[in-house]
């Protein structure tokens, strides 16, 4: 017979863990964090360049203490009063994260931040300038919409870095790249700029290659480095190995992932601040063709923008127009309108990275390498699929996993990020991310008896 | 071969997986029907559907389009009898419908055991997308359900309740969960993993009846011990059997399942039948005369339609597997390994300290072939378990490259050596020593792949 105080034990966990209601704690935590984002919003109103420095370090303080507080306690204590272990339920009833009028409304204050941020930086005026005092003590000049850009960037990734640590902590992959993500996001692509500009260096971002950084291999931006001194043949040299050497070589052994999740800082935000909207990502043939057509013609237009840069001395004055056109067309559609505003305002309408499967030039490179030069695969575990569909859902590219699984096939797709979700939701530990040998990739367990039979159909 | 009609009763794994068979290797009109549902649905995904993991249209495991595509007609209804003379179904609504061929894939249906009470509003099973719309209107303000009879649906229904703050009262009849599958310690594991989730489970407890309340719904149950335990719902969770309410009068031999032979035939010329309701005469070694899972009825379904097509081989499925997961410890098993050990069969169990994840081998005494594993919070390759049982290789030299079959995701904590370890301590005289460690293409699984 059964323990009956324990079972009175049990129930009274049962009840905090599984219920859908909020302790108190947790209530507090989130008011907190709706307050200091109101006051972060109310600045654009309140402040202006008039406003004492004391008032607007007030205003930084206490906003963002009680927004990261808050936000932070309660993404934490949400995961953490579970027992560690798969935990998407509801992920398709809250309103937030299956396209409700949370989704719609958190999307439309993304979009709207966004298109302020790239056309009307002045609309910023007021949350730009809370940050004054913040700015002059890391970087010794006053602040600017880029910077402002940059911190609240940087904070999410860390935050929201956190809570897919603790949500994900029973899977050390998801450990380990995650805190890879956050520190490199913290480093490379926030403090190393900060300070490069405190101390009057090139403000560069290493983590971003050619052609994600599609300027970064412009004669012009190489013409600038040759004229820096010997940090600028460093960064050329970064640069130029990081594209022809680093990227196929590591894309070799690893696949793309070592660099769209383990490093880009776009791939971080999705799966820090983005986790929560993978799952709404369109799953169906049509979204697929429509992304190879998007994301090479992308990349295509890099490349040709970029040869003729390099030629231009060569050819007819023509192209000088041509080049100029064509880079301000890229700025404007691809720069900002694509990877800004649609890339990070539609995470809670079209899925967690859109940017990166529609859009980016770099994941094109990396696809095409992953695709048909790589050791990277999904394996699938023999014929234990019972295609429940979890893989699919969660795969934030919108790659039909289990249509593979099902088959027992491997998963080799070019879009693939390697961020190891499908393998983590699996409730039948079908999949994992491998790397090894070329041959036999996309079938390697062909030729046993029962699932030399499944497979081969 | 001239064009027949081949018709499909059922749109589980084994109707659909027969129908798109039929569709490669021939050019047959193809009809699927139905009660259900209009599409196929994975019934292993019910549970994400009620706890808000996936919409019910994420579990299709091919897109609505696929089945025009493929010229495989869809038809909803549900059939009350088949007439084998004049090949025909008889829908319930007086419809009928012709065929030259027809296959049998009507799956299961939830145990009942004629409990008193078992007819009241609030007392249900779940297998179909029915019974989760019951479900789904049942849980509106219930505080507790009482669950009956142990088994992999009964946790999943558990699982499913608690994520919607119900409580859950688990009877289980055995001495432990699922004691007539799982030895005793890996039943003893899941017992405390059920627990440690807040569930109130009751062992060697057996219903005597369920109480009405004035409305004709529940107000509690009685266990055979006279305890009353007040709740809303009663799930009935104790096991499935094959559903044959449509065959009955049909003359198609029946006993618990529907009879087929090796080929998959039933006693009535052109009628065949496979998954869950079909019942094995001959039944094949090391397997059950009714498999209720899922990739039997997808190998079942393969073979049926093959066989129609012109091929003419038995039903043949391999050494036994299957997976499965209670609350957040999985589990798979390759090869047999019953409760209890047979004669001439030894054992190796090794358990992590924390108690949530374990391996057990069991093997041939006489000459050390392993004969079947029990894995569980690991994971396992299908691959090469499936080569090492079939091979009957010595647990000494499936031990020594242990590594080679994990399939954990990467940088997980590796319990190789420690299982190697309490081996050795276990058989001191057969030591061994771990040889190939994690790594897909580890020299060994290379040579293997060859
Ligand atoms: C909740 C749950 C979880 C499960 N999890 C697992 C798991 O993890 N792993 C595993 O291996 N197995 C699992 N199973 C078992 C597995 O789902 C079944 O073995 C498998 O679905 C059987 O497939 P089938 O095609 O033979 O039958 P079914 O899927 O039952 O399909 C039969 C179809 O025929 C229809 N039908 C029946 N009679 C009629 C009629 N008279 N007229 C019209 N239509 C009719 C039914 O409505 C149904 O749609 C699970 C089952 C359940 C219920
Ligand atoms: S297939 Fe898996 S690893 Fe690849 S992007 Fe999708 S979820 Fe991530
Ligand atoms: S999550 Fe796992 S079991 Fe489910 S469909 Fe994907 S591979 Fe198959």
């Amino acid at each position: 017979m059964s323990d009956i105080t324990a079972n009175l034990a049990y129930e009274s966990h049962s009840i905090a863990h599984h219920g859908p209601r909020l302790r108190i704690r947790e209530k507090i935590a989130l008011t907190a964090m709706a307050l200091g984002s109101m006051f972060l919003a109310l600045s654009l109103i309140a402040v202006n360049a008039g406003t004492s420095e004391m008032i607007k370090s007030l205003w930084f303080n206490f906003s963002w203490i009680l927004a990261i507080g808050g936000g932070g306690y309660f993404a934490l204590s949400k995961h953490l009063m579970d027992r560690p272990g798969v935990r998407n339920q509801g992920k398709t009833t809250d309103s937030l994260t299956s396209r409700g009028a949370w989704g719609w409304m958190i999307g439309i204050v993304f979009t709207s931040f966004y298109i302020c941020l790239y056309w009307f930086p002045g609309q910023l005026e007021g949350l730009v300038r809370i940050h004054d005092p913040f700015s002059l003590f890391m970087r010794g000049r006053a602040a600017d919409e880029w910077f402002v850009y940059g911190t609240i960037y940087t904070i999410l990734t860390l935050l929201m870095g956190a809570k897919a640590i603790a949500k994900y902590r029973h899977n050390r992959y998801q450990i380990i790249r995650t805190s890879v993500i956050m520190i490199v996001q913290l480093s490379f692509s926030y403090l190393f700029p900060v300070l490069a500009a405190k101390f009057s260096q090139p403000e560069i971002y290493f983590s971003y290659l050619w052609p994600l950084a599609y300027d970064k291999l412009f004669p012009g931006s190489i013409d600038h480095f040759l004229h820096s001194g010997a940090i600028g043949y460093f960064i050329i040299g970064w640069f130029v190995i990081g594209t022809f050497v680093a990227t196929p070589v590591l894309t070799y052994y690893f696949g793309k992932r070592w660099y769209c999740s383990w490093v880009c800082g776009c791939g971080g935000l999705a799966n820090t601040m983005g986790d929560s909207w993978r799952q709404v990502s369109d799953k169906s043939l049509k979204s697929w063709k429509i992304e190879r057509w998007t994301i090479h013609t992308v990349l295509a237009f890099i490349v040709i923008l970029t040869l003729i840069l390099w030629f231009e001395p060569y050819l007819p004055v023509l192209f000088k127009e041509i080049a100029f056109q064509m880079r301000k067309f890229y700025a404007f559609v691809i720069g900002a309108a694509f990877s800004g505003v649609i890339g990070v305002g539609f995470y809670p309408l079209m899925g967690t990275r859109v940017w990166c499967r529609f859009g980016c030039p770099m994941a094109a490179v990396l696809g095409l390498l992953q695709r048909f030069n790589s050791r990277f695969r999904i394996t699938t575990n023999g014929a234990q699929c019972i295609s429940c569909g979890n893989c699919s859902k969660y795969c934030e590219m919108g790659i039909d996993v289990r249509h593979y699984a099902q088959r027992g096939q491997n998963i080799i797709r070019a879009s693939c990020v390697g961020c190891g979700i499908c393998a983590t939701v699996c409730p039948r530990g079908v999949l994992s991310l491998e790397n090894g040998p070329q041959e036999n990739r996309y079938n390697q367990e062909q030729g046993l008896s029962l699932l030399g039979k499944m497979k081969s159909k | 071969m001239s064009n027949r009609h081949i018709v499909v009763l059922g749109n589980g794994i084994t109707g659909i997986t027969a129908a798109r068979t039929l569709r490669k290797r021939s050019n047959h009109r193809i009809t699927v029907v139905s009660g259900e549902t209009d599409h196929h649905f994975s019934r292993t995904a019910l549970m994400y559907i009620f706890m808000g993991d996936m919409r019910y249209e994420d579990t299709k495991p091919y897109p609505d389009d696929f089945w025009p595509k493929n010229r495989i007609e869809l038809k909803r209804g549900w059939v009350q009898s088949i007439n084998t003379q004049q090949k025909q179904l008889l829908f319930k609504n007086q419809e009928s419908l012709s065929y030259d061929t027809l296959i049998l894939a009507t799956g299961s249906k939830p145990n009942r055991f004629a409990w008193p009470g078992e007819e009241l509003e609030g007392v249900q099973g779940l297998y179909s997308y029915q019974d989760l719309e019951m479900m789904e209107r049942n849980v509106k303000g219930a505080k507790r359900a009482v669950l009956v009879g142990g088994g992999l649906i009964g946790v999943e229904v558990a699982e499913m309740l608690l994520s919607r703050g119900v409580q859950v009262t688990f009877l289980v009849r055995e001495k432990t969960f699922w004691g007539s599958v799982l030895p005793k310690e890996e039943s003893a594991m899941i017992n405390r993993e059920i627990r440690a989730h807040g569930v109130d489970l009751r062992l060697e407890t057996g219903l005597q009846e369920i109480l009405a309340n004035t409305a004709g719904g529940v107000r509690a149950v009685r266990t055979l011990t006279g305890e009353e335990i007040p709740c809303e719902m009663v799930f009935l969770t104790a096991g499935v059997s094959p559903q044959i309410e449509m065959v009955k009068d049909s003359g198609i031999d029946c006993d618990r399942g529907i009879l087929v032979d090796r080929f998959l035939r039933t006693s009535a010329p052109d009628v065949w039948a496979g998954g869950d309701c079909a019942q094995h005469r001959e039944v094949p070694e090391g397997r059950r005369p009714v498999e209720q899972v899922w990739y039997t009825g997808k190998i079942q379904g393969e073979r049926m339609a093959a066989n129609i097509c012109g091929d003419h081989s038995e039903y043949d499925p391999g050494i036994w597997f299957n997976s499965a997961k209670f609350f957040d410890i999985e589990y798979q098993t390759y090869g047999l390994v019953m409760p209890k050990l047979k004669q001439g069969e030894k054992t190796f169990y090794w358990e992590h300290p924390e108690g949530n994840k374990s391996i057990r081998i069991n093997f041939e005494e006489s000459s050390g072939a392993v004969l079947g594993m029990n894995v569980f919070g690991i994971r396992h390759r299908h691959a090469l378990w499936e080569k090492w049982i079939l091979e009957k290789t010595s647990i000494q030299e499936v031990l020594s490259h242990l590594g080679a079959a994990n399939f954990d995701p990467e940088f997980y904590k590796q319990y190789e050596s420690e299982i190697i370890h309490a081996f050795n301590l276990h058989y001191p005289n057969q030591s061994v020593e771990l040889k190939t460690k994690k790594g897909l293409f580890s020299k060994f699984l290379e040579e293997f792949f060859k």
